[in-house]
């Protein structure tokens, strides 16, 4: 008997892998986590190098002199002076100016850093905002109305994602110099919405089917119009849809590099173009390349963060009935 | 609570008609319970009424008003579903509150609290009120969803199979509960099920529905006792009733016209005898507990029939049947009327 239940108490399920598979998987998932991590770790550490470490050859891994010189190019423009103004200037005003001056230049400004992150958020938090609204209202439509040819129209929705964007740059370019849409934020955001709310309409379709109509029906009876009964009651239980589209349509809107070079330049530009432009004295200031790109990586993270339940529950959706 | 009428209703869903011509007056006050197998149109009878779905022909009145292009908020109905009745993103309190807090009926929030209590403590969910709605078990579900229509005073209550997904014993709990309530109340109810117990116990009156047609209306006694045809005899009566062809078993006085037998349990005289003037044999004995189901053969023909648990007979054992007083049918299937 005390077998038996020594037998039973260890026994798992048939489906639930045994230790040695999961161990297996455990260092699998490890092994790839740590493959990919390798190049975000390469972009932190030469954030923090010196310019002369970050191109050293042999590259120098963990024996380098952490310094915040990076940051300081990213953030400013700097002129290159002769020894002798530069004796003659006060002292330095701050940890960036004194790295400058070593180096033989000063501090003259800002650089253009700052505005281009901020049109990075602008244009991709609207762009996702605006394709997460629509997308919830188109896919609302198409899981609970007759709509006359419904499968060709989700169909013609969908086939907008079957070609590469880029391929139809240069209409877009062209028209956006018509409409005087080029290099402005309205225009990104309206770009980076059209790309994404097919995406948007086919992922929340799914999770809104899911959601069985009774609850509506019992909204509609409860005295509430459809309005109110989509806001109360679809709006609450399609969460983790919406969250889930949002994080993937928000990635592709902060991360698109292609478009951005090619319609904006100055004030709508956002920062992944802008990045790769910032070139120090004598070639790319790797540093500063790396501080920029770090510090582009911080909202998508936090962002990702907050989400990563819904994220995960998003994505296996449909596999699970709760 | 208002008196309902369904005047002529029908309703197809492509070509297939789901509710054809359905007329029905439910009184102030009355528990009337549709009974029928699935896909016999009991569910769309009651969506047409909640205005879920629109009549394609005949008129819906409520208080004497047609409502038939009234949306179902404007139609002061309480609906009960059979599943995925509470919002799931809501505590019991805001579920039972929801329909009061409708921006239709702007009620205070004093009233709202006051009703919600009142309703929580009849549907006996007042100690769970703070709980989310997923995490009860199916009856306290039910109890709530019952509750949330109990809420408002609705000029109607209708009820989709709310009994259907509980275990035995949860849902004769629930239907004495209900019909408590509802006499209590003197609310006026249309109950869909396909529960004939549940449908003999509770209704003040029942209606057959199949294949979209109303085929009879009546006190659960009338539809036992007098059924109007074969399918309504079916439909009530455990064990099911015996369809005889008329040469099975020895009748007295049969009508002329009479096509076939049906035979409930208390219309078959069972009696011991022996091989010779034995008319039947029996073929096995089901028990359960309480009582017993004697399967019986008799001219070739198997037939149920009840027996007290002491009942001494043994499988094998010829018996003599005799019928008393059958409800016999004519050939369309039609009840005779004796």
């Amino acid at each position: 008997m005390s077998g038996a239940s020594k037998h039973l108490a260890t026994a798992h399920s048939v489906v639930e892998p045994g230790p040695w598979a999961k161990r297996i998987a455990g260092t699998l998932v490890v092994l790839y986590a740590l493959i990919t991590m390798i190049p975000l770790f390469w972009i932190v550490t030469t954030s923090i190098k010196t310019p002369p470490d970050s191109i050293s050859y042999p590259p120098k891994i963990f024996n380098f002199t952490p310094s915040i010189e990076g940051y300081c190019n990213l953030f400013t423009t700097r002129s290159r002076q002769t020894q002798e103004y530069i004796e003659s200037l006060g002292p330095a005003t701050s940890r960036c100016d004194q790295i400058a001056r070593d180096r033989s230049m000063v501090v003259v400004g800002e650089s253009n850093y700052w505005p281009r992150f901020v049109n990075s958020i602008i244009i991709a938090f609207g762009s996702t905002f605006l394709a997460v609204f629509l997308g919830t209202l188109a896919a609302y439509g198409f899981s609970r109305f007759r709509v006359p040819l419904k499968d060709d129209l989700l169909f013609f929705i969908l086939s907008t994602r079957m070609m590469p964007p880029i391929a139809v740059a240069i209409p877009i370019y062209l028209m956006y110099r018509e409409l005087g849409l080029s290099d402005t934020a309205l225009g990104m955001i309206l770009l980076y919405t059209a790309i994404n709310v097919s995406l948007a309409v086919w992922l929340l379709k799914g999770f809104i089917d899911e959601i069985p109509r009774e609850y509506e029906e019992a909204a509609l009876i409860d005295g509430y119009t459809r309005m109110q009964a989509f806001f109360r009651v679809v709006l609450p239980q399609a969460t983790t849809g919406i969250a889930a589209t949002a994080i993937f349509c928000l990635i592709f809107a902060w991360n698109e590099y292609a478009f951005a070079v090619l319609l904006t330049s100055g004030t709508a530009q956002t920062a992944p173009p802008f990045i790769p432009t910032i070139i120090g004295e004598g070639g790319m200031d790797w540093p500063a390349v790396g501080a920029g790109t770090t510090i582009f990586l911080v909202p998508i993270l936090v962002f990702t963060i907050l989400l990563r339940k819904q994220l995960l529950r998003g994505i296996t959706f449909g596999a699970v009935r709760k | 609570m208002a008196d309902v009428s369904l005047k002529a209703v029908s309703k197809s869903f492509g070509t297939n008609a789901a509710v054809k011509s359905v007329s029905l007056d439910i009184k102030d006050g009355e528990f009337i319970v549709l009974l029928g197998p699935t896909g016999a149109g009991k569910t769309t009878t009651l969506r047409l009424i909640a205005g879920l779905e629109r009549a394609d022909s005949g008129d819906i009145l409520i208080d004497g008003e047609r409502v038939n292009e009234a949306g179902p908020s404007e139609r002061d109905v309480a609906f009960v579903f059979q599943a995925y009745s509470l919002y799931p993103h809501l505590s019991v309190y805001e579920n039972l509150a929801f329909p009061l807090r409708s921006p239709a009926r702007k009620m205070a929030q004093a009233d709202i609290d006051a009703r919600v209590r009142a309703v929580a403590k009849m549907v006996r969910i007042d100690h769970k009120l703070e709980n989310k709605s997923t995490k009860l078990s199916g009856g306290e579900m039910q109890r709530v969803a019952i509750g949330r229509a109990l809420v408002r005073d609705p000029a109607i209550f209708l009820m989709d199979e709310p009994l259907s997904s509980l275990d035995a014993k949860l849902r004769g709990d629930l239907r004495l509960e209900l019909k408590r309530i509802q006499s209590d109340l003197g609310a006026t109810l249309l109950y869909v099920t396909h529960d004939q117990i549940e449908a003999m116990t509770m209704a003040d009156r029942i209606g057959i529905l199949a294949d979209g047609t109303l085929v009879q209306m009546g006190t659960p006694r009338e539809i036992y006792e007098r059924p109007a045809n074969i399918h309504v005899a079916q439909r009530l009566g455990q064990p099911h009733i015996n369809l005889l062809p008329m040469d099975v078993l020895p009748v007295q006085s049969a009508p002329s016209a009479a096509a076939s037998i049906g035979a409930r349990t208390e219309h078959l005289q069972i009696e011991a005898a022996d091989a010779a003037e034995g008319n039947g044999c029996i073929d096995w004995i089901e028990h359960l507990g309480d009582q017993k189901h004697l399967h019986l053969i008799a001219g070739g023909r198997k037939l149920v029939a009840l027996a007290d648990p002491f009942s001494p007979l043994q499988p094998g054992d010829p018996v003599k049947l005799t019928l008393k007083s059958p409800i016999y049918f004519d050939a369309s299937g039609n009840r005779i009327a004796s």
